[in-house]
């Protein structure tokens, strides 16, 4: 068996795919559900995707393993099968040794599960490719979704809080002193402005695709 | 074999095997941990919840978990007792300190809420919480809206008065039946 098919994309090109071109958040507008519900601080947005960075990796990577062995119609079971289990490890993980994390993403840890940017990951490349081109292909995209994760959390939480990292660092970025002439966003907090903020980036990040594809 | 059943789905037979051994080995070897962070987070919030408390000792009182606060000496100086019950989103889950003879509040927290984030989740702050510290423990509460005057009054948090409502009415039903059930003091 070829390890790797002539028209199958490199590991390299797998990597920086995920990163911008194929961005999970802001191109392929797969895994929302976390995206507009953990995105009220930094802490929790940056926890939920090395969680997501966790799981991929290690299903991309098993996935990779044993694909001559998957069956066409039996695939899709063994992809959530794979998935599930590493969810729940990555859940038990979070519950020992960041508690407190683990309280506040309550219920957004398990439903990972259900995140379809793991699942099209193994349907798309892992169970096509080999394993390096797998675990890239699972670093590009869990770093382009961590990312996209960030930057919407970035203008929530000093527009809804007045902070960034406010909870582990303690950053304030509008001064404590502000609150004479600055009230907190608190409609950024709530899910209203998980919206406002992802259709805001996503026009800015679809009219600068644009503008370099007119420029081309 | 090849097109029996055991041919079609042997793989995922061996890995749901191989998955499940993982997942009690994960279990085992973190449960303890685990179990460990949440009886922490109770304990160390005693403290703070019964003046004069330097830790808890769990004790069943008519079936229900509830600890004892007592001093650095191991004298008994009041109750801590768990309550939950439904708030706005989700379930609510309470410590409520009380004095030695559960006639008077003396600290509130919460230990696990899903609150909308800003509005409902400020329960969780001291400001809220403080509002039942030191009310008698005899009388139901009653949330009002504005500046709370007069005794037995909780001021609802602004833009939360479901959850306001819930916290008070899990309060007022749990201290009601420990003070129904509780031991004497030793």
């Amino acid at each position: 068996m070829s390890e790797r098919k002539s028209d199958g994309p490199t590991p390299m090109e797998r990597f920086i795919g995920g990163l911008l071109p194929e961005n999970p958040v802001y191109r392929q507008i797969l895994g929302i559900c976390p995206t507009l519900a953990v995105t009220n601080t930094m802490e929790g947005a940056l926890t939920m995707g090395l969680a997501a960075a966790f799981v991929l990796l290690c299903s991309n990577v098993l996935i990779s393993l044993i694909r001559p062995l998957l069956k066409p119609h039996l695939r899709i079971l063994i992809f959530t099968l794979t998935i599930a289990t590493f969810v729940t490890i990555a859940d038990r993980v979070l519950a020992a040794y960041l508690y407190d994390m683990s309280k506040q993403l309550g219920p957004y840890i398990p439903l990972i599960i259900v995140n379809c940017i793991i699942i099209a990951r193994c349907e798309i490349c892992a169970s096509k490719q080999s394993v390096g081109t797998a675990a890239a292909d699972a670093l590009g995209q869990s770093l382009g979704f961590t990312l996209g994760l960030m930057s919407i959390a970035t203008v929530r939480e000093i527009l809804g809080f007045g902070t960034w990292f406010g909870r582990w660092l303690g950053w304030r970025v509008i001064p404590e002193m502000a609150p004479a002439h600055w009230s907190n966003w608190v409609v950024m907090i709530l899910p209203p402005g998980a919206f406002l903020t992802l259709g805001l980036l996503l026009g800015v990040f679809n009219a600068l695709t644009a503008k370099k594809e007119k420029a081309a | 074999m090849k097109g029996s059943y055991i041919g079609q789905a042997w793989l995922a037979i061996v890995l749901a095997s191989a998955f499940g051994a993982a997942l009690a080995g994960v279990h085992a070897g973190l449960g303890p941990r685990i179990a460990a962070n949440r009886l922490n987070d109770t304990l160390s919030q005693i403290p703070a919840l019964v003046p004069g408390a330097a830790r808890g000792e769990a004790v069943e009182v008519a079936g229900r978990l509830v600890y004892r606060a007592v001093d650095a000496a191991g004298a008994p100086v009041g109750w801590v007792v768990p309550a939950n019950g439904q708030g706005f989103a989700d379930r609510i889950e309470l410590l409520i300190g009380l004095d030695r003879d559960a006639a008077r509040i003396t600290g509130l927290y919460v230990l696990q809420q899903n609150e909308t984030p800003g509005l409902g989740n400020r329960v969780t702050e001291e400001a809220f919480r403080n509002r039942f510290r030191d009310q008698a423990a005899g009388a139901p509460l009653r949330v009002v809206k504005g500046r709370a005057g007069g005794a037995g009054e909780i001021e609802a948090v602004t833009g939360a008065t479901v959850s306001s409502d819930s916290v008070t009415a899990i309060v007022n039903g749990a201290v009601d039946r420990f003070r129904r059930e509780k031991p004497g003091m030793p």
